[in-house]
């Protein structure tokens, strides 16, 4: 039987990293990731997880240790946050381009300067280019089911690719909430044991890594690009299996009331539930407003998205980093995914909740008037922002 | 695992090459030598880690590879982590009944920039956490690869691309960083230097370090005919002059006990190395003399140590 238990969002992460019995972590200790290796710890030292802990001495070093384990076939684990994540930046490129199914745990973080450890979406958008499968999280029952689920697709032999479970540091990652921890045997039947098609062995001596010279590197990345968006019928198959063992049904891009609705919002992460709240009391007065969250950040879910989104008039995209001199990157991604359809919402973006500033139920209040406003008389400002003085 | 071995001057050695012909080395290049002699002293029953550098361009343009053993290479400086998830790999794998134990020896090489200059964190932090694997420092004094760049294991007096002989400059005005006494400050088991010019020596010290449990650190210097603009048929000679003239010692650090492998009577004159090599040709009579000086003191000092250390 499942249990529903109160946790930490950083413990229901480490309590699915037990359940998938890994075989490596290795992490270097960053606020507000600490809760994570700090129970994977505790669990190694009590013998709860057979797992080699590796305390490295930098985040470039974790994800660097991970690669060594998981080119001979070890299931691999980290987690870090903002800076660290900024760290061990070359070495998320080479993961994915190496095709080694690490699985990290983000808790977002800002970036310095000025130092922030507080979170906001800087340190995921630095690294949405890196190759990696990356969700984001809304509370602490998708920590634990998105990182067990994590295992599961990014090992697939079809896809091999490291996944990325986005947790917003401290509003989430810090926050006790009732999860459902399910039996090991159920985990067990959604989780194969990691066969890693290529692991390094003398027995069958592989090269890992040759470098890739001007008349080989694009065909290289070619079929890079085309075996990640490939990746996307697995992520879908793994959230349907997920969903029939333990009843729970994750989609790329989430919905709430959007039925007729011709303002949509969009948000990604914690802050979404309390922007329910806020459509949920606007539904009640009876504006057809809903909310889009989008859940699989990379590969794109474009034709999820196109279709949830097409009947829309507004689409409002709540941002938590600045892209400088360009804006809000959601927003210029979703803005560039909708440009050649017919017909497609009109779409506004507003920026806030950065380095820890809350966003409070009028805060959303304020971002929907607002992009109701700016779509219908357009905007003279050179941001549109909320809550920043 | 066993293989055919040769009786070659008094000693066995296998006839298995694991660094396939093809490669891309300098002509007389004595680091593509070192390797392939530290890899027949390893055997087969391994798993390499190599920083990017020479030995990793000259030997894996994609699709193509020198390498009989499984190897692997990411980046420049992460190769000692990269070789800890090996090791932490393999033994938990083993721990947990998903694979036979086979002993595997975990390798990982670098050249000197790779080690002492953007590697060294992460190999003093493979050191202290006590991994079992033996790290090969390949020294050719410089950033050869990209053109000749000084590196901090560039010696006093040598001319390179970034610290050029010049009018205002003597090139490289510090002293070689000492990357053995660095490495043998975490008290691990074994550190040793070797030279391809001293070749059974070379292949004991590199078997000594991967038999021996925890960590090994073994610095092969590596003379470089293209970065050290000498003749392509020098190699060995200018390697046994280096150890003849004591620049650079013969020595192992077996938990902490100090011993020198070739203790001349009476060292050569540092010039005789220096005056083959193109590097040094700027260099006036009280420059070599200062070098003179600096080899003698770091010589002695060496001496005090082995001296020192019990029997």
């Amino acid at each position: 039987m499942s249990r529903r238990v109160a946790l930490e969002a950083s413990h229901a992460v480490a309590e699915a990293v037990r359940m998938a019995d890994v075989d490596v972590i290795a992490a270097y200790p960053i606020t507000p990731q600490t809760h994570i290796p700090e129970r994977l710890a505790e669990m190694v030292a009590n013998g709860e997880l057979n797992a080699a802990y590796i305390p490295v001495e930098s985040e470039h070093s974790a994800m660097s240790t991970c690669l060594g384990a998981a080119a001979v076939g070890a299931r691999t684990f980290t987690a870090t946050a903002g800076q660290g994540l900024e760290l061990m930046h070359e070495v998320v490129y080479v993961a994915s381009s190496m095709r080694y199914p690490v699985v990290m745990a983000v808790c977002n973080r800002a970036l310095s300067a000025p130092l922030s450890v507080w979170g906001d979406h800087s340190d995921a958008m630095a690294v949405r280019d890196t190759g990696w499968i990356q969700v984001f999280c809304q509370n602490g029952q998708e920590a634990f089911d998105l990182t067990l689920w994590a295992f599961r697709v990014g090992e697939n032999p079809k896809v091999l690719f490291p996944v990325m479970v986005h947790l917003d540091g401290f509003t989430l990652s810090h926050v006790t909430e009732p999860v459902i921890l399910p039996e090991q045997s159920e985990v067990d039947k959604f989780l194969p044991r990691f066969q890693y098609p290529f692991a390094l062995n003398p027995d069958k001596p592989m090269t890992h890594g040759a470098f890739g010279p001007p008349d080989i590197y694009s065909e290289t990345k070619l079929a890079q690009e085309v075996a990640f968006r490939k990746s996307k019928e697995v992520i879908l198959q793994g959230w349907k299996e997920f969903g029939d063992i333990f009843g729970r049904y994750y989609h790329p891009v989430e919905e709430y009331k959007t039925e007729n609705a011709e303002t949509l919002l969009l948000t990604m992460g914690a802050f979404t539930e309390t922007a329910k709240i806020v459509i949920d009391d606007r539904r009640d007065k009876g504006e057809a407003i809903g909310l889009i969250s989008l859940r699989l950040w990379r590969p794109f879910p474009f034709e999820e998205f196109r279709r949830i989104v097409k009947g829309a008039r507004l689409l409002i995209v709540f941002d938590r980093c600045i892209s400088f001199g360009l804006g809000g990157p959601v927003f210029s991604e979703i803005r560039s995914a909708l440009y050649d359809e017919e017909p497609r919402p009109k779409v506004v973006g507003i920026i806030g909740g950065l380095g820890g500033r809350d966003m409070s139920e009028e805060n959303f209040d304020y971002v929907i008037n607002r992009g109701k406003e700016i779509a219908e008389k357009g905007s003279d400002r050179m941001l549109e922002t909320v809550g920043i003085r | 695992m066993e293989t055919k071995a040769v009786k070659f001057g008094g000693k066995l050695v296998t006839t298995k090459e694991f660094l396939a012909e093809g490669h891309s080395f300098c002509i007389g290049c004595g680091e593509a030598l070192a390797i392939r002699l530290a890899m027949k002293a390893l055997g087969e029953n391994v798993i390499m880690a190599m920083a990017t550098g020479c030995d990793e361009v000259t030997t894996t343009p994609l699709p193509y590879t020198s390498w009989r053993v499984p190897w692997m290479h990411t980046l420049f400086e992460n190769t000692a982590a990269e070789i800890s998830g090996v090791e932490a790999g393999l033994k938990i794998l083993v721990k947990k009944g998903r694979m036979p134990e086979k002993n595997i020896i975990c390798v990982a090489m670098g050249g000197d920039g790779a080690t002492s200059d953007i590697g060294i964190q992460a190999l003093s932090g493979a050191f202290e956490r006590g991994h079992d694997f033996i790290y090969i420092c390949l020294d050719n004094e410089a950033y050869m690869n990209t053109g000749i760049q000084r590196s901090s294991a560039t010696p006093y007096g040598a001319s390179t691309t970034t610290a050029p002989a010049g009018k205002f400059s003597m090139g490289q005005a510090t002293r070689k960083k000492n990357m053995v006494a660095i490495a043998a400050a975490h008290d691990i088991p074994y550190v040793a230097t070797a030279c391809p010019s001293y070749r059974f020596d070379l292949m004991k010290k590199v078997r000594k370090g991967a038999e021996l449990k925890g960590p090994a650190y073994v610095h092969i210097l590596s003379p470089c005919p293209t970065g050290w603009r000498y003749g392509t048929d020098l190699a060995i000679k200018i390697g046994q002059l280096a150890v003849q003239t004591g620049i650079f010692p013969l020595y192992e650090i077996e938990n902490g006990r100090y011993r020198l492998n070739a203790d001349p009577p009476k060292l050569k004159p540092i010039e005789e190395y220096l005056k083959l090599q193109g590097r040094y040709r700027h260099l006036t009579a009280e420059q070599v003399q200062r070098i003179q000086q600096m080899v003698n003191e770091d010589y002695a000092k060496l001496k005090e140590k082995v001296k020192a250390s019990p029997l």
